[in-house]
């Protein structure tokens, strides 16, 4: 390459951005596979489990009054928690110009489309007639029934519909000018595919232009939607007066939560993708340290949050909130608090140590741990919840059955099944915005000394 | 087509010896460039959009939110009507709405917003676009910038000499 410049040596040019990216779509070796079928496998039990379901009814799922929503609703706002990242990275840290976030965004992007595809499907299985899905939408009908707009289940509709269509206008706009890119260091059929889907990009000054603005105005819708998905899924809890449910704290506590999940995830998937396909140049310690950081900051808001709940609780002096929790904190379900407190109050804080912020042992066993209690976290939101009211009639508590437990974990071989088949086919690091963080190459060096 | 106007590409390798042929070009009384770079970079930008409006894909992104937002509006409000009911002793609809109806309201203007905004791009970008321009090479994607100058056919050997004293790798007609 013939570029000087004010460059470190270890500095990638951009030559090396899309050679170096384009090495992540060769062919994929026998440890791709091996993950795939275990994938396969799972998500095979995974149908199996649903197509039983489906066949014995929802017993089968272990639904029984009070417990009618259970582990279905649990999983399902635990995936749209993890789809909360990618567009948390891909809006709000673009607008605060966040540098940091360019290597790891296209994959958080990824992320979030699937982690929302793959919480869409637990409305349906929850639904148990799936068919008639469609109820949900405002569709015109001849008997003039419509959904009831005053209900946080319709809003959550709206809102997570609205969610994934725009993360994915998000992620496919950013994709087009790398898919360019591809198009252009391919041959034969793969040239005609990448050619259409970068849709004849090329790069000049007035598609520049035009993309540019679009793409902050994106950044500038999708920041409001960030914070407001997660705050109408907590209002499906929260609208309703179910005690344990009923705080106005919940919007903030849901998306602070999602947040901490969804950052745990992005390491989940990113630290592997550095190490398999050799990405130490891009993904540096230094972003490892930085989403670290938002894990501490967010466990610790989080932790807070578990604290003024339980306040407030027991300051608000109502009979059946502080019968609630104290029922939730030593009777049937206190294994699965102190699960929860462990993962998201007392694990995360290995992070305030420079050394754990930048290994990878310790990021994933900390992530790990963050997904297991925040799952257990929406579940201790929802089962106990549910299982001590205001009548003790009403009482009952919820036993998972093989099949609704086949489901939930069947769910992440489907969320993993899309991911990595994503990592093959389309670049999980974006060449532009890499680029964009790299000095830019200049003839004569006093000119790069800005940068 | 008639010749009425020949293109004469330079092929750079750095940003400032782009950005010294776009000055001078200009500084030339040549405004019909197009310029291919692999990323948005600054410094070109501050050249070419000296003289230039803002993209208008903004007015597609509020017109867009606008329709969204009335939409939703009248949805909501529309269907309440059609079957009235006092639900929690609230009147079926509210002036100028009821709280329940501003998150679909908001969810609504995003989703229109965000694919009007995707509309814009796409449209005043002129994509879908499918035949690959004369002027473009493969590198522009890669680590390339390129400078296409649209000129008269005889102007072409004093932008060749532009170009090249600028400091282009590669200069072809």
């Amino acid at each position: 390459m013939s570029v000087a410049g004010p460059r470190h040596p270890g500095t990638p040019t951009y030559g090396d951005v899309n050679r170096d990216v384009l090495a992540t779509l060769r062919p994929p070796g026998n440890l791709y596979f091996a993950w795939m079928s275990i994938v396969g496998l799972l998500l095979t039990c995974f149908v199996l489990a649903w197509t039983y379901q489906i066949f014995i009814g929802m017993g089968a799922a272990g639904k029984r009054t009070p417990q009618m929503w259970a582990m279905y609703i649990t999983t399902f706002v635990f995936w749209i928690g993890i789809g909360h990242a990618g567009t948390l990275i891909s809006a709000v840290l673009y607008l605060f110009r966040a540098r940091w976030r360019t290597s790891i965004y296209r994959g958080a992007e990824a992320m979030t489309i699937f982690a929302v595809m793959t919480a869409g499907l637990f409305p349906l299985i929850h639904a148990g007639r799936m068919w008639f899905a469609y109820f949900l939408l405002p569709y015109p009908n001849q008997r003039e029934l419509w959904p009831n707009f005053k209900s946080p289940l319709v809003w959550d509709v709206f809102a997570i519909s609205t969610y994934l269509s725009i993360s994915t206008v998000f992620f496919i706009v950013g994709l087009i000018p790398d898919i360019a890119a591809l198009r252009d260091a391919s041959t034969g059929w793969r040239r005609r595919i990448y050619a259409m889907l970068s849709l004849g990009w090329e790069g000049s000054d007035s598609q520049w232009r035009h993309y540019r603005r679009a793409y902050g105005l994106l950044a500038a819708l999708a920041t409001p939607l960030v914070l407001s998905v997660h705050s109408v899924v907590s209002w499906d809890f929260a609208m309703a007066l179910v005690p344990g449910w009923h705080s106005t704290l919940f919007a903030p506590f849901f998306v602070d939560g999602a947040i901490f999940s969804g950052f745990a995830m992005v390491l989940i998937l990113v630290l592997p993708m550095r190490y398999y396909f050799n990405l130490h140049a891009y993904i540096q310690d230094r972003h490892l340290d930085a989403m670290a950081k938002l894990i501490l900051v967010t466990g610790l808001v989080l932790t807070y949050f578990y604290a003024c709940e339980l306040f407030t609780s027991w300051y608000s002096g109502d009979h059946f909130e502080k019968a609630s929790l104290f029922w939730r904190l030593t009777d049937t379900y206190w294994w699965a608090l102190a699960t929860m407190y462990f993962c998201n109050c007392v694990a995360p804080l290995i992070l305030f140590w420079k050394k754990a912020r930048t290994s990878p042992f310790w990021l994933y066993v900390v992530s790990i741990l963050v997904l297991i209690g925040m799952w257990f976290e929406r579940f201790n939101i929802i089962v106990p919840s549910l299982g001590h009211d205001f009548y003790p009639y009403t009482w009952g508590i919820y036993v998972p059955t093989i099949t609704d437990s086949t489901i939930v974990i069947g769910s992440f071989a489907w969320f993993f099944l899309l991911f990595l088949g994503f990592i093959k086919v389309m670049p999980s690091l974006s060449v532009v915005e890499v680029k964009e963080t790299l000095p830019p190459p200049m003839k004569d060096a006093t000119h790069g000394a800005h940068h | 087509m008639a010749p009425t106007t020949s293109t004469v590409v330079g092929v750079f390798a750095h940003v400032d010896t782009t950005v010294r042929a776009l000055e001078e070009l200009r500084a030339k009384g040549y405004h019909d460039l197009t310029v291919y770079t692999p990323l948005p970079v600054h410094e070109i930008e501050d050249v070419l959009e000296r003289d230039r409006p803002v993209s208008r894909v903004r007015v597609f992104t509020l017109l867009g939110g606008i329709i969204g937002l009335i939409a939703a509006w009248l949805l909501t409000q529309w269907t309440s009507l059609t079957w009235s009911l006092f639900v929690g002793g609230k009147p079926p609809i509210g002036f100028p709405v009821s709280p329940p109806y501003i998150v679909i309201m908001f969810e609504m203007m995003v989703l229109f917003g965000g694919i009007a905004t995707l509309i814009g791009m796409v449209v005043l970008g002129r994509l879908p676009k499918f035949r690959v321009s004369p002027s473009y090479d493969p590198r522009f994607t890669n680590d390339r910038f390129g400078v296409a100058v649209h000129c008269a056919p005889e102007r072409i050997p004093s932008v060749r000499d532009i170009l090249g004293g600028a400091g282009a790798e590669e200069v072809r007609a």
